[in-house]
């Protein structure tokens, strides 16, 4: 490489990282602040000497939610609604994935594309009409729907299945067919082969819809607000916004642990399965 | 006994027929090569073959017994596909042992044949790696392997040498006939090269356009095509065919392919193509091993033709030379010292005795 | 043995045309029966509620009586409507404009380093992401409190005034889109750096051959092959930034006065904690047009896609 080359590369280098690092910065301050935050007590904060650092860090903030039953509940709400949201979507979407991608039936590509439209359709346009019909359900059998929190189990695959289906048709359409007859040949039947072969080749697949599945059904936050109002309902995110500012008196440190607490899971997940989480981002909009 | 069978096999897709009725009988322990271009239907016969698509019209047998609706993994056959299809999650012993263990076979059982194939393939040591971590020829001898080890009746090939670069190709075909003296299976064998067909085959199935066009010996497919499609499309360097006209004059045929040049056709096959002097759509084909450098020919019906060579290809052993008459290019295989340059007009000698007359329209080989 | 071939085959024959036909329908519904589950519920949770929000939004208040477009009319009259409809669009676009630079930009600062260091950077400006958004808008809107915003207290020991920033409406606005660049320019990240990946090295180094700097290789090089990736993630942003609830709920209600009111807000406002649920679905009925028209361009775009690789 000549020498000029090599200095325009220093240079464009030496460039890159501080922009990165002004980036990284700017996208981690929050996060960080949180933290910071959550390790104050009430008096610390009020004090307002130097925000940005704790003097006095204390867990009481932490030990006083994990120990409120208020806010347990909601933990424990959000992950029964979560696990089981994620099952039903699992069901629903591998199915329909395997058929949408390597059957063919009438329909099936018009079905596919169809499937990632209605992931376009927003919830913001569909909350109003589903409040009516699910109070209109109840009213009609008598089961009790509205502001309990397993009516998210119904609605929150709504949000999950289209895209899920769609980064799993991605990848199951990347699965060569020839690995199928060749298990046919070799004597397998139709489910040895999709327990044997095709399944462990479409982990990575399964993996990326399962934490997508996830991750959207523990951040939701118009539907829990609109479908589960009472304390003893909420999941987490609308459980932190609705009870913890209460009138004017905010506790900070309380709640930035909260959500912070409440950021955890999603952040555990990434932390140990970034690649299967960003390879469900990419999937949806470069595939090909 | 492993014989199969096809009979008037027919197979359409949505109205586009692929596959136009062929009839093949391949003997227990043949080794069978199809052969064609792109689009032939040897892949869409192997498939049916197999199993793996739905059969229109027509029959397969296999060791006698019709397997139309037969699912590919109870006709107890074996596939090498193109792309080797080897599971990637598996490491090699699992891949090769993988039908044997749905059969439920005893591990030692399992571990003694596996072990005896990768002997055979030269793979042992690669038992326990996964196929992302070997090379082309590595894992296509582990496809080969995963045939090899379930000892089916038959064997099916889909190209696959193709994916391999030359050299290793070469090598490869090598591999496969040694593996096939070895364990003499009947094998069905499909590939668009006509080299590998010719090297590898008992016998050469040519196909074109969903029929077939000749099958026979290798030898017998070279020297004596029965289409004008046989004739083009086996040998390399191809055969020189050309639009010739057929003079009688007095009694003796000559074959004339432009103003200059024309030949007498050898007396032995006056009788047979007399018929067909004066006729219009006929082609001259001769191969280029039989346009050689002027040379002292005491052999009857070896005629000399003078030319003017457009262009040499000094191949080592020989050089081709490249010239045109009667608007077609035509390739002579000369030995390399006769020296002869491009656009310098020169003598090369025409063998007839193997040249070929064939009819346009039919595409018979007369 | 050839003879009892032929009769075996001969008895055959239409028995096996038939069950070959039945088989290949026999799969075909089997494929069909699995995507059922699907089918069903995006027609009963999505496609029905949005077409009964049509007929809910032509109800009266109770949901008793037929208004026609009783409602619509109600809504054009009022001026706060048009007044969100403007709102929900410059926040839209300013947002999205600034997700969609940002994350080009950013893309290739880390798409210049080398690939070791590349996967850790990634990790690390992800995040906003990854949090969701109803926690982090907390972290937000404790960094933005009046009495004790952490921003406002560097501004003032640098010696400039405190912002008010979600007191005023401007500022609020501001801040709104601010909060939603922070959250989404990641997602563009990601997408363009692995669209810039996909770039083949080979064609920039022709380019430098052919005498292009810096910015002409992008123009004329990065841009038109990333072109289907940024009008991919530019509908598909436009549509959920347009749709956006969360960050604007949390951070200012709508407020102050009603400043930062978008579609989903107001919709939530009016339709469930008004309890005018018609009227509410009216409001969210007119995202609709707007959803249509990019689901058009990204269905076009798609279907491109498909035909020029």
């Amino acid at each position: 490489m000549s020498a000029s080359l090599r200095k325009e590369r220093r240079a464009a280098l030496a460039w890159s990282y501080v922009f990165l690092v002004l980036f990284a910065v700017i996208f981690l301050t929050p996060p960080l602040y949180m933290f910071i935050t959550s390790l104050k007590t009430s008096a610390e904060i009020s004090s307002a000497k130097l925000p940005w650092w704790v003097f006095h860090p204390t867990l009481d903030n932490y030990s006083a939610l994990l120990t409120s039953p208020a806010y347990l509940t909601f933990f424990r709400n959000s992950a029964v609604v979560c696990v089981a949201v994620v099952a039903i979507t699992m069901a629903i979407s591998i199915p329909a994935a395997f058929s949408l991608s390597r059957m063919r039936f009438w329909g099936s590509g018009a079905l596919a594309t169809g499937v990632f439209l209605t992931y376009l359709i927003p919830e913001t346009l569909l909350f109003i009409p589903l409040f009516k019909i699910f109070a209109f359900v109840q009213d009609w059998t008598g089961i009790e729907l509205m502001n309990h929190w397993w009516i998210l189990i119904v609605i929150f695959p709504t949000l999950t299945v289209p895209f899920c289906t769609w980064i799993m048709i991605g990848y199951f359409a990347s699965i060569p067919k020839e690995l199928d007859e060749a298990a046919l040949i070799d004597g397998a039947g139709y489910l040895q082969v999709l327990t044997r072969i095709f399944l462990p080749v479409a982990l990575p697949g399964v993996i990326a819809a399962t934490i997508f599945a996830f991750t959207v059904s523990w951040a939701d936050f118009l539907y829990p607000m609109a479908f589960a109002t009472s304390i003893d309902q909420m999941v987490l995110p609308a459980g932190i916004v609705s009870t913890l500012i209460k009138g004017d008196v905010f506790n900070w440190g309380q709640i930035m642990t909260a959500a912070l607490l409440g950021a955890a899971p999603p952040l555990v997940i990434y932390a140990f399965l970034m690649d299967y989480y960003i390879a469900g981002l990419t999937a949806g909009a470069t595939k090909g | 006994m492993a014989q199969v069978t096809l009979r008037n096999l027919v197979k359409d897709y949505d109205q586009t027929p692929a596959v136009r009725g062929i009839d093949l009988d391949i003997a227990d322990k043949e080794f069978v090569v199809l052969v064609g271009p792109s689009g032939c239907g040897k892949t869409t016969t192997l498939r049916m073959i197999a199993g793996l698509e739905d059969i229109t019209g027509g029959e397969i047998l296999i060791g006698g017994d019709v397997v139309n609706d037969v699912p590919p993994k109870d006709r107890d056959i074996a596939m090498v596909f193109q792309n080797y299809a080897l599971y990637p999650h598996m490491t090699v012993h699992e891949n090769m042992s993988f039908g044997l263990r749905l059969k439920k076979l005893p591990k030692d059982e399992i571990r003694r044949r596996v072990a005896a194939v990768a002997g055979i393939l030269g793979i042992g040591e690669l038992l326990d790696r996964k196929p992302k971590q070997l090379s082309g020829g590595q894992r296509q001898r582990v496809a080969m392997g995963r045939a090899i080890v379930r000892n089916p009746k038959v064997f099916l090939f889909d190209e696959p040498l193709s994916n391999l670069d030359a050299k290793l190709r070469v090598h490869m075909r090598t591999e496969i006939k040694k593996v096939h003296q070895k364990v003499r299976t009947t094998t069905v064998y499909v590939t668009h090269d006509q080299v590998e067909a010719m090297t590898l085959a008992d016998r050469v199935v040519v196909m074109n356009a969903g029929r077939i066009e000749q099958a026979g010996a290798p030898n017998d497919l070279y020297h004596s095509p029965a289409t004008l499609f046989v004739a083009g499309f086996i040998g390399s360097p191809a055969m020189n065919i050309t639009g010739c006209a057929l003079e009688e004059t007095a009694g003796a045929l000559r074959v004339r392919l432009d103003g200059q040049v024309s030949f007498p056709v050898p007396a032995e096959r006056t009788a047979r193509y007399r018929a067909y002097a004066g006729q219009r759509g006929l082609l001259f084909g001769l191969r280029p091993e039989h346009l050689t450098e002027m040379r002292p020919h005491s052999v009857a019906n070896q005629c000399p033709v003078e030319v003017t060579p457009e262009v040499t290809e000094p191949m080592g052993m020989e050089t081709l030379v490249f010239f045109s008459v009667n608007g077609t290019e035509m390739c002579a295989r000369t030995n390399p010292t006769a020296n002869t340059q491009p656009g310098v007009r020169t003598q090369l000698l025409a063998d007839l005795n193997h040249m070929h007359l064939i009819d346009e329209a039919s595409g018979r080989v007369l | 043995m050839a003879n009892g071939v032929v009769q075996a085959a001969g008895l055959s024959v239409p028995r096996r045309r038939r069950s070959g036909r039945r088989l290949a329908r026999h799969k075909s519904t089997i494929a069909f029966l699995m995507a059922l589950p699907l089918i069903a519920l995006i027609a009963a949770l999505v496609i029905y509620p949005a077409l009964y929000s049509l007929h809910l939004a032509t109800l009266n208040k109770s949901m008793e009586r037929f208004v026609g477009l009783g409602n619509f009319a109600f809504l054009f009259k009022r001026e706060l409507f048009w007044m969100v409809i403007k709102q929900t669009v410059i926040f839209a676009l300013s947002a999205v404009i600034f997700k969609a630079l940002i994350g080009f930009v950013v893309a290739h600062f880390v798409h210049n380093i080398p690939a070791k260091g590349q996967r850790k950077w990634r990790g690390m400006l992800l995040v906003p992401w990854v949090i969701p958004p109803a926690m982090s808008t907390l972290a937000w809107f404790w960094l933005f409190d009046p009495s004790y915003s952490a921003f406002n207290w560097v501004l003032t020991r640098v010696g400039l005034d405190a912002v008010p920033w979600l007191g005023e409406p401007l500022w609020a606005r501001f801040s709104v889109i601010l909060v939603n660049v922070w959250y989404g320019a990641p997602f563009f990240l990601i997408m363009y750096l692995a669209a810039l990946k996909s770039v083949p090295e080979q064609l920039y180094e022709a380019a430098a051959i052919d005498g292009a700097n810096w910015w002409q290789k992008i123009w004329y090089i990065t841009l038109p092959m990333m072109r289907n990736i940024i009008a991919i993630t530019v509908l598909f942003s436009l549509i959920v930034t347009f749709a956006n609830f969360d960050i604007v709920r949390i951070l200012t209600n709508g407020g102050p006065i009603d400043q930062t009111h978008v579609f989903a807000t107001w919709a939530f406002q009016l339709g469930i904690e008004g309890g005018d649920l018609p009227l509410g679905a009216c409001v969210s009925l007119f995202m609709f047009p707007i959803l249509g028209v990019a689901a058009y361009f990204i269905l076009r775009d798609i279907n491109r896609r498909g035909t020029e690789a």
